[in-house]
């Protein structure tokens, strides 16, 4: 298995379910689809492809005639196939964010005395304008960039939320971490 | 010809000039508890602005002391040049009728009247002539994607129909400011980002200013800036800190 984490070869195996493809289509819808404006760099397309074969999850042509770097096209094998439907059955990993580097960042601050408070109005002000960017992508953008911007968007938006709580708690955390 | 986003970017005749609006060390008690201790905050003219904060923070009560609801019990309101809470009752009114729109969270609309009736309700009150008012309200229903509705009562209409319709009728009479208090607290998200996305393009159409409260960090995204009240006051960011240690 390639884990959850690890979305790029389970990506690939994905676009191949659907069809054979040569390593550049790939590349190409892969950026089309799931690259949110960071292109996949070539070189990683071909590194992929050449671990999945290894592994068995894709099969590659022989080379076709022409310019280019790789004109094998591949296909998905039944094991990949396998493997790419037991990804997409199973649930992500809910990621509990227990120990945040904004959580860290409170804690220390009032261990030290510093304006906690502040710390978190200005992250919070940077939510918000990371916000407001996302909100003209969804304006302007596709409906799929706009469906991205609304991921991203949740997910400021939970942030935001215990922003709010811990500011409201920060005079009782306070208490807990101070030295006495 | 230069292409300005109606939402998010200000064509030259909407750009924020000049404060239009401003609340200066305001002070309001409802019986002994501080609603508002000491908040002062300037918009200007073309902003959207949006005012955040928790539950009981103040954000409402400063919207309705800015916008002549409420007085004040200590501080100032200027609109414009001229200071109105000091203005008697029957001046305010005046001014909420022909200066001022408002959306509120329920919409507010009279149930019993058609979408028209409600639309045309301010036109009527500030003394234009029946036929003109409902030319006008007539209008704005297609702007709302409220076109088929005209005739409907305002009591059978879906949620988000009820604040477009609110909408319409807080724009109506072209208002200068338009305060909006949560005015997509009942809504679902998409249906609140649809009144959101009318809100502000009309806003910008029309040159009007806006001051929103929300709690909702989407809806504030909309804003061209926030403010955050905390205990009655506007906190600045730069000293924020001060407080707590």
């Amino acid at each position: 298995m390639y884990g959850a984490r690890v979305t790029v070869p389970l990506t690939l195996l994905g676009l191949l379910e659907r069809e054979s493809s040569h390593g550049y289509e790939l590349k190409r819808d892969y950026d089309t689809y799931f690259g949110g404006g960071k292109p996949l760099p070539f070189g990683q397309v071909y590194a992929t492809l050449r671990r999945l074969a290894r592994d068995g999850k894709v099969a590659g042509g022989d080379a076709e005639p022409g310019a280019g770097p790789d004109r094998k096209r591949y296909a998905i094998t039944e094991s990949g196939s396998r493997e790419f439907d037991a990804w997409l059955r199973q649930p992500i990993e809910p990621v509990p964010h227990l120990q945040t580097v904004l959580f860290s960042k409170v804690v220390l601050a009032l261990m030290l005395g510093r304006p906690a408070r502040a710390y978190l109005d200005t992250q919070r002000a940077a939510h918000v304008q990371r916000m407001r960017e996302l909100t003209q992508v969804k304006r302007a953008g596709s409906l799929m960039e706009g469906l991205l911007a609304d991921h991203g968007m949740f997910h400021l938006e939970a942030d935001l939320r215990w922003i709010d709580v811990t500011s409201a708690r920060l005079n009782a955390l306070a208490e807990m971490v101070r030295p006495t | 010809m230069t292409s300005v986003d109606p939402v998010m970017n200000l064509s030259p005749a909407t750009r924020p000039r000049g404060c239009l609006i401003e609340a200066r060390d305001l002070h309001h008690w409802f019986g002994h508890t501080p609603a508002l201790t000491g908040a002062t905050l300037s918009v200007a003219d073309g902003e959207i602005l949006a005012v955040m904060g928790p539950s009981g923070s103040g954000k409402s009560t400063l919207l309705h002391c800015m916008a002549g609801i409420f007085r004040p019990d200590r501080g100032e309101v200027w609109f414009e040049g001229q200071r109105i809470d000091a203005l008697g009752d029957n001046a305010r009114t005046e001014l909420r009728r022909t200066a001022f729109g408002f959306v509120f969270q329920f919409g507010q609309l009279v149930p019993e009247l058609t979408v028209a009736d409600n639309i045309a309700l301010p036109l009527l009150l500030n003394r234009v002539g029946r036929k003109a008012a409902y030319a006008k309200a007539a209008a704005w229903l297609p702007r709302l994607g409220l076109d088929d509705l005209g005739g409907r009562r305002t009591g059978e209409l879906s949620g988000g129909q009820a604040q477009r319709v609110a909408l319409a009728r807080a724009v109506v009479a072209r208002p200068k400011i338009l305060f909006a208090d949560e005015p997509t607290g009942s809504l679902d998200t998409l249906t609140g980002e649809l009144v959101m996305d009318l809100l502000v393009s009309t806003a910008r159409e029309e040159g009007s200013t806006v001051v929103l409260v929300t709690h909702d960090p989407r809806v504030a995204a909309y804003a061209d800036r926030e403010v955050m009240v905390r205990d009655g006051k506007i906190i600045d960011r730069t000293d924020a800190g001060a407080e707590v240690g």
